[in-house]
């Protein structure tokens, strides 16, 4: 875009820096260039808070999967080794910028980068991130970018105080089972409140009782009347099934001790502040990509920066947004940089240079104005949507994407539909598919528990497309087992036919040791 | 409106805790790796941290997912040669091709985890559980040196360590207190007296009263002093026992010609593991040398471990060079002795008693360990017996083991060092 004004274009001012090291004034220079430039296209931001650090700080920050303060768990500990082993031995680079949706935006730049990538770093991180956290209505609805640290400020304490009180390894063995089922802690559909850290102290103490009290009430052993219990055996608890494991454990499960069910919470709230990052990569990275490449021609236009600046820009940002074909080694699935910044491109060349298959396939965008289309895009959607709306022809050929069927009961795999016209809707809503959380990850809910007999709690996993559980379920399922503290059943169906089903512990061994005694409560707590 | 922070300054190993909660978890793995590395790895080869491999399976999180199979359509950018309709072979293998890109986070977990340790790490966990006897005992026998040191402020002390601005302030203080009400009445005086002089000038004896008041209450103020031996303060110095930092450790050796090469390379690793564990105790620590056959003699370290000689042998010989050097180079009171002593256990036979009265009366009083090792499959011989009585008497700071092969050093130097909880 910017070569056809750049025969017209004055240069009016001195580029702000020619050599590549940066200083603390040159990054607050191109800030402040950046920041104007983007008020141009009114983008909507929280303020930012830019922290340079080190690449060691970098490799902390990883290891935290992005939370500026966790709690402390061996499992951020091994993914701190492994990318050290990484890092020092030069199979991998560090990613240049961390940012994180908070309130200040908070962005991480690497000591070791060049002013140039420095710049990139902050069109991309503090305006094309920060506008998309406090644009796009999953972030709206799910999180609250004012007061994440101060929960996990709480968190980390609470936990470490859990850990002085009830020791390292009861707290740990408690977190392990949590993250195990930490993509099941989620409300999908119902608006979760928003997480507050003041609240939280406040009412902590009230929960802890009040808590207690509802599930003794669910379990008390002593009829009310013979009538009424009749009744009640008869009706499945929960009456719906439950998709929110963690907050049903939360809420009911018989042995747990207040401070594990806070901690369960805890996991739960960190696992939905994540929730809408988990749905939003496309969208997110590129919208963040879109806008660095923008913003960086504008300041190019302005000869605010030079040749050899744009040059250096230019080969990091095709390396950013490069897709190995499907064939080559270094292919890992689709790269969420690539295939969103084409997207968020392609409504714009479709606003402002609509051609007549654009006419035909949107109708209501070609021709319109490119920023707000683009602004409405980014905020009304989420990955599955937002390709399921505005992924175009264009961009299916530019790709060369094609779906490839494989059926475990057929010796070949299939081709139902490559870029091609009769393939495109194919295509696209295949694709939008893949970024369905709901079916990328297993359908598994609460469906039962047996609340007057041995308490035993049933799950059913409603399989989709004969699609198997993974290797790793036993292990899930012997984590439930450790904060359900009773037998632990999964019945997967195909329809309304159940096919098989897991025990923890293992049937065979549950008969041998025989029922539970009703009243029994000698079962040590986990 | 953006704020740049310069974070490169604090909170550098923010992940410290969390690997050491990893090494925690996984400590068991780790011990065994180290265990194996120490038994593999050449000893002058102990400076390095170590390779730590833990199989997948066992690091692995555990989460609800798809495996593979079933009906699964997916997406793949790059086509060249598909067309709609056509039907592939299915690619062979895991990994490439189709489908890779969903499995890929199934985590089936075939490799290790590797990771790297550091040193220090290594060492912990190969000194894990040891302890050098005697180290807290000889903190607290007093033999040491001692430093003096700043604890406060007392009311005693010589001149000159008076603490000028702490005594001039209790003075002041002093001052204030003894002179308050003296005070008070002298200003309610002169009040009185400007009062008088100003509505009654002609009321002479009132007003010469008064004055004579004020000039008493003045001459009190005055009396007190400014200052006095009661407000005199000192600073207060304390000793402060300075544990010695220094130690000196032995390294004796027959070098007969019934020891072989071999036995010496494994006496070698012996010394050197000794070596390395007392420099995590030790700011500084001087290693002597001394090699015998029927005479001794103190050597540099090449020649310690590598010159060939023979003959017969007497142990007695490097026994009392040691002591005669420990006697001119290491007072006790400085330097924390250790030695340690290989030998096939070979000697002279009338040669062992002797041995075991110079330990007994003149060495072993003043070490702070001494250890024994005996490189031989045979029999023991006198020496060993005669040792075994100084074991005796020297139950807590003598140690004497057999070893065999190499293998054997890492156990019996644990062994030797084992933490005593009685001592």
């Amino acid at each position: 875009m910017s070569s056809s004004d750049s025969t017209i274009r004055e240069r009016k001012r001195q580029p702000i820096s020619t050599g590549s090291e940066w200083t603390f004034e040159l990054i607050r220079q191109y800030d402040r260039e950046i920041a104007r430039l983007a008020e141009r296209y009114a983008l909507d931001t929280y303020p930012n808070q830019i922290e340079v650090i080190t690449a060691e700080q970098m490799m902390d920050a990883y290891a935290s999967v992005g939370m500026p303060l966790g709690y402390h768990h061996w499992s951020y500990g091994k993914h701190f080794l492994s990318t050290e082993k990484g890092y020092k031995r030069g199979q991998m680079g560090l990613a240049y910028e961390i940012v994180i949706n908070a309130d200040p935006c908070i962005a991480y730049l690497m000591e070791e980068n060049t002013i140039c990538m420095q710049a990139l770093v902050i069109a991309h991180a503090c305006y094309g991130h920060n506008s998309f956290f406090k644009g796009n209505y999953l972030f709206r609805t799910w999180t609250d970018a004012s007061s994440i640290i101060d929960y996990l400020v709480f968190a980390k304490q609470f936990i470490m105080q859990c850990e002085e009180r009830h020791g390292i390894d009861a707290v740990e063995e408690l977190l392990d089972s949590c993250h195990a089922l930490m993509n099941y802690g989620v409300d999908r559909y119902k608006r979760p409140y928003p997480i507050s850290a003041e609240e939280e102290r406040r009412r902590m103490k009230d929960r802890e009782e009040h808590l207690q009290k509802q599930i003794n009430d669910l379990w008390r052993t002593i009829p009310k009347s013979a009538s009424k219990t009749s009744d009640k055996d008869s009706t499945r608890f929960p009456v719906e099934p439950q998709e929110n494991i963690l907050y049903f454990l939360e809420k009911h499960a018989p042995l747990l001790e207040p401070w594990q069910r806070e901690i369960i919470r805890i996991v739960r709230k960190i696992a939905q502040y994540f929730y809408p990052q988990r749905q939003t990569q496309v969208m997110n990275e590129g919208w963040a990509t879109f806008w660095h490449y923008t913003l960086m021609n504008d300041l190019y236009d302005e000869g605010l920066v030079t040749d050899g600046f744009m040059l250096e820009f230019l080969q990091s940002h095709t390396s950013v947004v490069y897709q190995p074909p499907f064939d080559s080694p270094y292919y890992s699935g689709i790269n969420p940089y690539a295939l969103g910044f084409a997207i968020y491109q392609d409504i714009r060349r479709i606003c402002e240079k609509p051609t007549d298959e654009d006419r035909r396939w949107f109708p209501d965008i070609a021709g319109s104005d490119w920023l707000s289309t683009l602004k409405f895009a980014m905020s009304s959607f989420k990955d599955e949507s937002f390709i399921l709306q505005y992924l175009s022809p264009k961009v299916i050929r530019d790709l060369k994407l094609f779906s490839v069927l494989d059926d475990d009961q057929k010796n070949e795999l299939y081709v139902p539909a490559i870029h091609d016209e009769p393939g495109y809707r194919s295509i696209r809503e295949t694709l939008a598919a893949q970024y369905n959380l709901g079916n990328r990850e297993p359908n598994v809910q609460i469906w039962n528990i047996d609340r007057r007999g041995d308490r035993s709690l049933t799950l059913r996993h409603q399989q989709h497309d004969r699609k198997p559980l993974g290797g790793s379920t036993d292990e899930v399922l012997k984590h439930l087992h450790r904060l359900w503290g009773f037998n632990i059943h999964l019945e997967v169906y195909q329809g309304e036919q159940l096919i098989s089903s897991h025990h923890v512990p293992p049937k065979a061994e549950a008969e041998a040791s025989g029922e539970y005694p009703r009243l029994d409560l000698m079962i040590p707590p986990i | 409106m953006s704020h740049v922070i310069d974070r490169r300054l604090n909170g550098k190993n923010k992940s410290t805790v969390n690997r050491q909660r990893f090494l925690r978890r996984y400590r068991e793995h780790i011990k065994k790796a180290v265990g194996e590395a120490v038994g593999r790895r050449s000893i002058t080869d102990m400076e390095h941290g170590e390779q730590i491999s833990i199989p997948g399976r066992d690091t692995d999180e555990p989460v609800l997912h798809h495996g593979r199979g079933g009906r699964q359509t997916s997406v793949h950018p790059g086509n060249r040669e598909f067309t709609t309709g056509e039907k592939i072979a299915r690619p062979q293998g895991g990994g490439g091709g189709q489908g890779a890109g969903k499995a890929s986070n199934s985590g089936e977990g075939i490799d290790e985890f590797v990771f790297q340790i550091t040193q220090e790490e290594f060492l912990d966990f190969m000194f894990e559980d040891l302890e050098l006897p005697n180290l807290i005992k000889r903190h607290l026998t007093g033999t040491d040196t001692f430093k003096s040191v700043r604890a406060g402020i007392s009311n005693e002390g010589n001149p000159s360590r008076i603490n000028i601005v702490r005594t001039l302030r209790s003075a002041h203080a002093r001052r204030i207190a003894l002179s308050g009400s003296s005070r008070k009445k002298l200003r309610t005086a002169e009040t009185e007296l400007e009062c008088l002089k100003r509505e009654q000038p002609d009321n002479l004896s009132d007003i010469r009263a008064l004055e004579d008041d004020i000039i008493k209450l003045r001459a009190r103020i005055k009396r007190v002093p400014f200052l006095d031996t009661f407000d005199l303060k000192y600073n207060l110095l304390v000793k402060q026992p300075n544990p010695s930092s220094k130690a000196v450790m032995f390294c004796l050796m027959d070098v007969s010609g019934s020891m072989t090469q071999s036995t010496k390379d494994i006496a070698k690793r012996f010394f050197i593991l000794l070596y390395l564990f007392l420099k995590r105790n030790y700011d500084k620590i001087d290693v002597v040398f001394i090699r015998h056959h029927t005479s001794a003699r103190e050597v540099d370290e090449d020649e310690f471990f590598y010159s060939r000689e023979t003959g017969g042998t007497i142990v007695s010989s490097a026994l009392k060079l040691m002591q005669e050097i420990m006697a001119e180079r290491y007072p006790v009171n400085e330097w924390n002795i250790y030695a340690a002593q290989a030998s096939d256990g070979d000697n002279w036979n009338d040669d062992s008693p002797l041995c075991r009265d110079i330990l007994i009366n003149q060495i072993m009083p003043f070490v702070q360990y001494f250890t024994y090792v005996e490189i031989t499959p045979r029999e023991h011989q006198a020496l060993w017996f005669e040792y075994e009585r100084v074991a005796e008497a020297f139950a807590d700071s003598f140690a004497q083991q057999q070893l065999v092969s190499s293998g054997d050093i890492y156990p019996v130097f644990r062994d030797l060092f084992q933490r005593r909880l009685a001592t």
